[in-house]
């Protein structure tokens, strides 16, 4: 017993066999129901907040149980950046290319010049594109907000 | 001084309580917020969007700026942070 306890002490906070397991068991669940929640935000509760905090949220919990290098191996922070700076140009740019296309600004009905297709379907649609924009800025926004806090913007183990 | 200030906070609150007698009863059909846009959403939004959610539909279409602007709050508190506490490796 005073044998394992002195174990526990001497390795970081964290770094159990059994919360990685669960963790690494865990993780792709995780990301499948976000993005569940963002594609299925038409029909239930849910939508591009929810669920880019949902998949932001698996990142996390592999930084949690490992640590921030292990999440650099899955999303780099390049691809962190470029990823939510993305989702934030996909929400503004479907917008203007509505106004661009010769309607209002985000009225997505316009976009049916580009894609033949029922003007209301479109708008349908376009609620779709936002809200994977959203998903994709929030999730990535999430993730570096974590990234940054916990190791003090020196990323290198964090907590 | 706290004196002063806790003296302030027990007015405003008495003063925000007493108002709250003037707010329409819970789930009233005929106060000011239920009779202005929301019929409008329940009645049309399923044929003008045909998204089923009308949740959704007022979010992403009727009020779509206000999404958009909270993404790009959102995004740009998160390059704040990164602009702030981001450093070089040694």
């Amino acid at each position: 017993m005073k044998h394992l306890q002195e174990k526990a002490q001497s390795k970081p906070l964290g770094e159990s066999l059994i919360v990685q397991t669960a963790v690494r068991m865990m993780i792709p669940f995780i990301q499948l129901f976000g993005l569940y929640v963002i594609v299925h935000g038409h029909y239930s509760p849910g939508g591009g907040f929810q669920g880019g905090v949902v998949l932001g949220a698996s990142f996390i919990l592999m930084a949690l149980a490992y640590d921030l290098q292990k999440t650099f191996g899955y999303i780099s922070e390049r691809t962190n950046a470029i990823l939510g700076s993305t989702g934030a140009l996909i929400y503004t740019g479907t917008a203007a290319l509505c106004a661009v296309l010769g309607g209002y600004f985000l009225d997505y009905s316009a976009l049916a010049k580009i894609i033949p297709m029922n003007p209301i379907d479109w708008r349908s649609m376009g609620i779709f594109l936002v809200e994977v924009g959203v998903g994709l800025a929030v999730m990535n926004i999430m993730v570096s907000l974590f990234w940054d806090i916990s190791s003090g913007g020196k990323m290198d183990e964090g907590l | 001084m706290k004196k002063i200030a806790l003296l302030a906070t027990l007015i405003t609150g008495a003063i925000l309580l007493y108002s709250t007698k003037d707010f329409a009863p819970w789930g009233d059909p005929h106060s000011p917020a239920s009779v202005h846009v929301s019929n409008v959403y329940i009645e049309k939004s399923v044929e003008q969007t045909h998204v089923p959610n009308i949740v959704t539909a007022i979010l992403g279409d009727y009020r779509g700026y206000d999404t958009m602007f909270e993404t790009v709050v959102i995004f740009s508190a998160g390059m704040a942070v990164i602009g702030v506490l981001r450093r070089p490796k040694e």
